[in-house]
């Protein structure tokens, strides 16, 4: 028997198509030979050529890719430590207190994030680009990997670690050997959206980045504030390729290791 | 068990990551909201805030987050609701965030195009014989792509909420006589509030604070919280303006959060924008 009423699938259907219409628009007309999105004069691939051979664009894209993996990668670091720190707070209360701290940033509004950190780097003397993007990206990510590696910690039985400790190991090997192995999906999971976070993030790189710095969606503002140019519509069809070859990617690395996914929303 | 000394070891870089990043900036706004433009400190920012335009913005920043948070939970949760009854409905879980992992701006500019003069939209009107509309830069379609883009992010929760709910209780209360519609208001929905709530502060709160949005789509005809922020921040210049308005945006943020919050124990995640 079905479980699904006619009824409900047709609102399915819909709710899929207003999700996907836009992008799919967007795509379609990335091969117009006209110049606009609205007449669809003939079929070409002048606009995709057009993305390759823009040597500023490419460098940003060299850029977001960077800051992304890099902010991924030292946010994992941070948020690691952190998350296995936390586990170790006895007093409910500091714990409690920490964790709150931790779910300011993920509740703070970008625009909040983004002007702080202007002020803060102004004062501490950071100059604006690169490195300044950088930090701020590792801020808002932080964050996030503690809340998708806390589940693993927490349910991980502490008595691997006093076995450990009981056959010798030393603190290193405890945190190497027993804790990380352990906890690697969640870390995996929290690598993963601290780099969509990045790569993704406007507002907040918007505030902090000085005028040689720009990231893609930074760029994308500027040029759609300038009007429609399909060099953008191009752009879209390529990054909607990449982003469905990671999600799939993701969904099956994730289905291997039975952790369904959450994407974004923490346990 | 001797893990004190280790314990600092792992804490460190993070609560240095706490003290500069989250309670530094959160001091450094307020600091700022005390300071006129002449950098000296008074209260100038906070009395302007209530005399001027910035009170009235307040307010309309609030009815239209109220206004695309309603829609995109009416929306949101027949779709949550319909897609736990699908048979792959993890898959399809995801094909439905998938859209929300587009950059933001992307999906804003194809309704730049969508809701243009010669969109597909006024093309369809004059199918219908109908006028060209102004759909771009008007309340209506800053509140019709904010609801798009949020959607995924209201799904979501009250779908785990949904998925976690336990069929029995379905099952035994039609056995007790209720209606479909009974057993939604009486029994569904009421177990499944903390997913909504999770997915109204995912919404609300962004949705006070969206600036691209207003920029691209609606014309300077809306001015959210969000607006006024970025536009004190990096236009005017005028920092202790901008930050007098954050600290209200912090102190409601504060407040959505705490009637949201409820008294749910297991720790329901927070969404990120």
């Amino acid at each position: 028997m079905s479980r699904t009423s006619p009824i409900a699938k047709v609102y399915l259907f819909l709710v899929f198509a207003f999700l996907y219409a836009p992008i799919f628009y967007l795509i379609f007309y990335s091969f117009n030979s006209g110049g606009t999105m609205s007449s669809f004069d003939g079929f070409t691939l002048e606009h995709y050529g057009a993305v390759f051979q823009d040597n500023r664009l490419m460098v940003i894209v060299i850029n977001t890719v960077l800051v992304a993996l890099l902010s991924a990668l030292l946010s994992s670091a941070i948020g690691v430590l952190g998350a296995v720190g936390i586990i170790f707070i006895q007093r409910k209360k500091y714990r409690q207190t920490l964790l709150t701290m931790n779910n300011i940033l993920i509740v703070s509004p970008d625009v909040i994030i983004g002007a702080s950190l202007l002020i803060l780097f102004t004062l501490i003397g950071i100059k604006l680009g690169f490195a300044s993007v950088l930090i701020a990206h590792v801020a808002f990510s932080v964050p996030i990997v503690v809340l998708m590696v806390l589940p693993k910690l927490q349910e991980m039985n502490q008595s691997y670690i006093d076995a450990a400790l009981d056959l010798g190991a030393s603190k290193r090997d405890i945190f190497t050997k027993v804790i990380l192995p352990y906890i690697q999906p969640g870390v995996f999971a929290g690598f993963f959206l601290a780099l969509t976070y990045s790569l993704d993030d406007f507002a907040v790189t918007f505030f902090v980045t000085g005028n040689g710095f720009s990231t893609l969606s930074v760029e994308i503002y500027s040029m759609a504030r300038a009007g429609i140019t399909l060099t953008i519509n191009a752009l879209s069809g390529i990054l909607f390729i990449v982003t469905f070859v990671l999600v799939l990617g993701y969904y099956a690395l994730s289905n291997k290791m039975k952790s369904p996914i959450r994407a974004g929303v923490p346990k | 068990m001797s893990t004190n000394r280790g314990k600092f070891v792992y804490l460190t870089p993070y609560l240095a990551w706490i003290l500069l990043f989250v309670i530094a900036p959160i001091a450094l706004v307020v600091y700022y909201s005390l300071l006129d433009i002449q950098g000296n400190f008074s209260l100038e920012n906070y009395q302007n805030f209530f005399t001027s335009i910035y009170f009235q913005l307040t307010i309309s920043s609030f009815w239209y987050a109220f206004l695309i948070t309603i829609f995109t939970l009416l929306i949101a949760y027949p779709t949550a609701y319909w897609l736990t009854k699908t048979k792959h409905k993890q898959l399809w879980l995801l094909l439905i965030i998938v859209p929300s992992w587009i950059n933001l701006l992307l999906k804003t500019y194809a309704f730049i195009g969508i809701f243009g003069q010669n969109g597909p939209i006024n093309d369809g009107f004059k199918q219908l014989g109908l006028d060209r509309l102004q759909i771009l830069y008007t309340d209506f379609s800053f509140i019709f792509v904010s609801v798009y883009i949020f959607i995924p992010f209201m799904i979501l929760p009250i779908f785990n909420a949904l998925d976690k709910l336990n069929p029995t209780l379905i099952d035994a209360s039609s056995d007790l006589g209720s209606t479909k519609w009974q057993t939604f208001r009486r029994v569904i929905f009421p177990l499944t509030t903390n997913g909504v709530k999770v997915g109204i502060q995912a919404v609300f709160i962004p949705s006070l604070s969206l600036f691209m949005i207003t920029r691209l789509i609606a014309g300077n005809k809306v001015i959210t919280l969000g607006t006024a922020i970025e536009q004190q921040f990096l236009v005017t210049q005028n920092w202790g303006m901008g930050s007098t308005i954050a600290v209200f945006l912090i102190i409601f943020m504060f407040i959505v959060m705490f009637i949201t919050n409820g008294k749910d124990k297991g720790g329901n995640g927070i969404e990120s924008n």
